[in-house]
């Protein structure tokens, strides 16, 4: 509870992520700054957090606290500068990333980790961008990040354990397990699972499978709890090709290349979950 | 006996309006003692539908301990738990 006393984690970024990463550290009593460019993306996030905090209450993920700490929403970064750890969640693109990661490094406390929640850009590259090479790390949240425990932790060739130890101590107090692993593309998860949804997407857009058969035979045949096009729905296809760009610049290798499905779905506005619309259709 | 005791729903009648919820809302059929969740019925993204459903059409607020997976396993389990929160809330002003 000390540690939680002087906590104050800006999470930058309001859609999917950072809504779920708010709602995670409030849930746990940490006071959040949530800064987003979108007025109307944030007003919707206040709505939202409350309601992400009951459903995890309501599941038995989240303490069952009435006394909830504050909420705090800015269009403005210098919200972020008091922040004792930030968590940067803003849509998967280098350039957004770069801008965003180095006007909060001008801002913030030299020592305050910054966390990126990038889906694979190598956090060397980001951390690049920052005054600050070392305060740099990465924490792969798995969406919702307040139902799903194990958190992927990113440390840098250039990140010190002063930024590490304080950012796997605010996670360890959000009852998060950490697995620290090395950088690159993708780190271990989206080096594996983008592929696969890529391919997956590719299957269906070739008429081999229906996107039901193939998330039945992963389901079915080995025993994964969503298939991989209904995950895809989850994380929002719009990620998903944002993603997969930023692995096959990367690495080169094609089969990180955005199949013609998945682009033509983005193309049309179907994003999965968050529009109702993916390879699967839902219910507002 | 409070005056408004007497036009609020009976058990039963909570029941039926519930089932017809999952029915029309959830697509579901259930009887009142199907376990939802174990049966599948119900996603864990729909149950919190029925925790504001259940606020919204009885005026009752389910926080805390009473916010728990359990209180919304069966239609039976929902009626227990709107009646026990219904039956604080009558008597608390009454002492004040
Ligand atoms: N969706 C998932 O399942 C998932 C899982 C793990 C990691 N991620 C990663 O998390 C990050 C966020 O993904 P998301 O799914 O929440 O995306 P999203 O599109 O839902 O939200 C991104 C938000 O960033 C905001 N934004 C854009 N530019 C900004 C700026 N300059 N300053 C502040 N806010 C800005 C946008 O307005 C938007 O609200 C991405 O890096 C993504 O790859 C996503």
């Amino acid at each position: 509870m000390e540690e939680q006393d002087k906590s104050l984690v800006a999470v930058l970024g309001a859609g999917v992520m950072g809504v779920g990463i708010a709602a995670l550290a409030l849930g746990h009593g940490v006071p959040v700054v949530l800064v987003d460019v979108d007025d109307r993306v944030l007003e919707k996030a206040a709505r939202d957090v409350p309601l992400r905090i009951r459903q995890g209450q309501l599941l038995g993920k989240l303490p069952r606290t009435t006394d909830l700490p504050p909420l705090t929403t800015s269009t403005s970064l210098e919200a972020a500068a008091a922040a004792t750890v930030v968590i940067e969640a803003v849509v998967e693109m280098p350039e957004v990333k770069a801008k965003v990661l180095r006007a909060v490094s001008e801002s913030v406390a030299p020592g305050t980790p910054l966390v990126s929640n990038t889906s694979g850009i190598p956090i060397d590259e980001l951390a690049g961008h920052t005054l600050r090479p070392s305060d740099v790390l990465g924490a792969h949240f798995m969406n919702p990040p307040y139902l799903i425990r194990t958190v992927e932790v990113i440390r840098g060739p250039r990140t010190t354990d002063e930024a590490l130890d304080p950012a796997l101590r605010l996670l360890t107090s959000l009852d998060r397990e950490s697995i620290v692993v090395g950088d690159g593309a993708g780190f271990v998860i989206n080096r594996v699972l983008q592929r696969m949804i890529n391919e997956s997407a590719r299957i269906v857009q070739e008429g081999i499978a229906t996107h039901e058969e193939v998330d039945a035979l992963f389901q079915g045949c080995l025993g994964h709890r969503t298939g991989p096009l209904a995950t895809a729905d989850l994380i929002g296809l719009d990620n998903v090709v944002d993603s997969l760009r930023v692995l096959h610049t990367r690495t080169g290798d094609a089969g990180f290349d955005p199949c013609e499905l998945l682009l033509s779905k983005v193309g049309t506005g179907d994003f999965g979950r968050k529009t109702g619309r993916g390879f699967y259709a839902y219910e507002s | 006996m409070t005056p408004t005791s007497s036009i609020q729903p009976t058990a039963t009648e909570i029941e039926t309006e519930l089932l017809a919820f999952l029915h029309g809302r959830g697509k579901v059929e259930v009887a009142p003692d199907t376990d939802l969740f174990a049966s599948g019925a119900v996603t864990s993204l729909f149950s919190l539908e029925l925790v504001t459903h259940v606020e919204a059409a009885y005026g009752v607020a389910v926080v805390g301990d009473e916010l728990r997976m359990d209180n919304f396993r069966s239609v039976r389990a929902m009626v227990g738990l709107i009646e026990r929160l219904r039956a604080t809330c009558e008597t608390e002003p009454s002492h004040g």
